[in-house]
């Protein structure tokens, strides 16, 4: 039986309104049959120190990424993550997670690479749900065993590497990097020199929106009204465009790919993982300093 | 590990014995034991000096008493259980001991924890500035005149 999508109303707003449910429709359905609940944060102990019943987590970095390539997880290696899991390939799946759901977008995002077909997220994600006093534990989920397929990533749709940032170059791109990052005067972002790169800057042509201008101060995401009033009016985007985002290693990017694509709905929004690790680091490829696109 | 004063060198033990899975649950347990703020720094973190390299505000405050002993404080929020941790496992290996002793610990130290596998490389970094700036401090107190 399909999991019920949140009728809320604020949701309804948004072009997919069935990629968000709130917390209090996800307190509601814990425990649904075919609804698995994902913790992704970028605290990797954060889950063990409590979580929502029955949530199983997945870690960003140890998990979905390759340990030796810098790369995703293959088919098969994906199909165990989601098997531990008691993910099927029909389950319903929400992330929730710290930071405005940062890493949990990301997650998303790297199960959109295998084509999971219902993925949502938990608006105002982890710090939403533990400020209204919800319940959170710290027994160990015991997910029944999944049995998901191996399916292969498709890197087309929605995922851009450096030759074809190059040739996107001249059509719309989103640095979501803080300021000082994509005028150049920073090399990292505050607080994380450990992702530097040896120049600094951006990609010509792209606009500086940084991420966290879509998530309001309870950590849900800003209305379709004012979202459209960011990327549309101001930044003069359009749904129609061409759409690649990146920031220094696609993390900050899932975030602005989800808006655009489930809250906004652009049709071809792909996200630049290699980000600014990988281009600041290139060589003779094209960089722009200061604030000017 | 010859060089590793003794409580430090127990922990770096304790982490090698287990498999990865269970090196996390020792970060989780030894981040719930990051001793509160003394009161003289509660509240002030103007007193403190922030570890930019960590992931998550961190802040430390290092004191060297009239017997040369190491004494070391952290602020670091709840939600940042993996940066409590590492603060623990610097609280617990190296606050007591003498300023030389602190001086020689190498500064790779954290390879032999294996946390590299639990936690990713990336998220290691932290742990090496946090130890790079207590040591700092710790010279900077004992700088003679």
């Amino acid at each position: 039986m399909p999991v019920p999508n949140d009728s809320n109303p604020k949701l309804a707003e948004y072009a997919h309104p069935q990629s968000l449910v709130t917390t209090e429709w996800l307190a509601e359905h814990l425990g649904d049959p075919g609804l698995v609940v994902v913790e992704s944060d970028e605290d990797v102990l954060l889950y063990e120190t409590g979580h929502i019943p029955g949530s199983v987590k997945v870690d960003w970095h140890t998990e979905l990424n390759d340990p030796v390539t810098r790369d995703y997880v293959d088919g098969p290696r994906f199909a165990e993550i989601c098997s531990e899991r008691g993910i099927n390939r029909d389950s319903t799946v929400v992330f929730y997670g710290d930071k405005n759901n940062w890493w949990a977008t990301y997650a998303l995002w790297v199960f959109s690479l295998f084509g999971h077909r219902d993925l949502r997220i938990l608006d105002g994600g982890r710090a939403k749900w533990v400020a209204e006093g919800r319940e959170m534990t710290r027994d160990a989920s015991k997910p029944g065993p999944g049995d998901y397929p191996v399916i292969e990533r498709d890197d087309d749709r929605i995922r851009a590497f450096k030759d074809d940032v190059l040739n996107h170059i001249g059509k719309p791109m989103v640095d979501v990097r803080s300021p000082g990052e994509y005028s150049g005067e920073l090399l990292h972002m505050p607080d994380y020199p450990q992702e530097g790169a040896v120049r600094g800057g951006h990609i010509p042509g792209a606009a500086n929106v940084p991420w966290a201008r879509a998530a309001a101060e309870d950590g849900t995401f800003r209305s379709r009204a004012e979202l459209e009033a960011i990327y549309l009016t101001e930044q003069g985007l359009n749904p129609s465009d061409p759409v690649v985002a990146y920031c220094r290693i696609g993390e900050r990017s899932s975030h602005t790919w989800f808006v655009l694509t489930h809250l906004l709905g652009f049709g071809n929004v792909r996200n630049y993982d290699g980000s600014w690790t990988e281009w600041g680091n290139s060589v003779r490829v094209p960089i722009a300093v200061g604030t000017e696109r | 590990m010859s060089e590793l004063p003794p409580k430090l060198a127990e922990l770096v033990e304790d982490f090698s014995q287990v498999g990865v899975k269970d090196r996390l649950q020792l970060l989780l347990e030894l981040s719930e034991e990051l001793p509160a703020l003394p009161a003289r720094y509660d509240g002030h973190r103007e007193d403190m000096e922030q570890v930019h390299e960590c992931q998550t505000p961190l802040f430390l405050a290092v004191e060297v008493d009239d017997t040369d002993r190491v004494h070391l404080y952290f602020d670091a929020p709840l939600e940042a259980p993996t940066t409590r941790g590492f603060a623990s496992i610097m609280y617990n290996g190296l606050d007591g001991e003498t300023a030389e002793t602190v001086l020689a610990v190498p500064n790779d130290f954290y390879a032999a924890l294996g946390l590299g596998e639990a936690v990713s490389p990336l998220r290691l970094r932290g742990m090496v500035a946090m130890l790079s700036r207590i040591k700092n401090q710790v010279r900077e107190r004992t700088a003679v005149g």
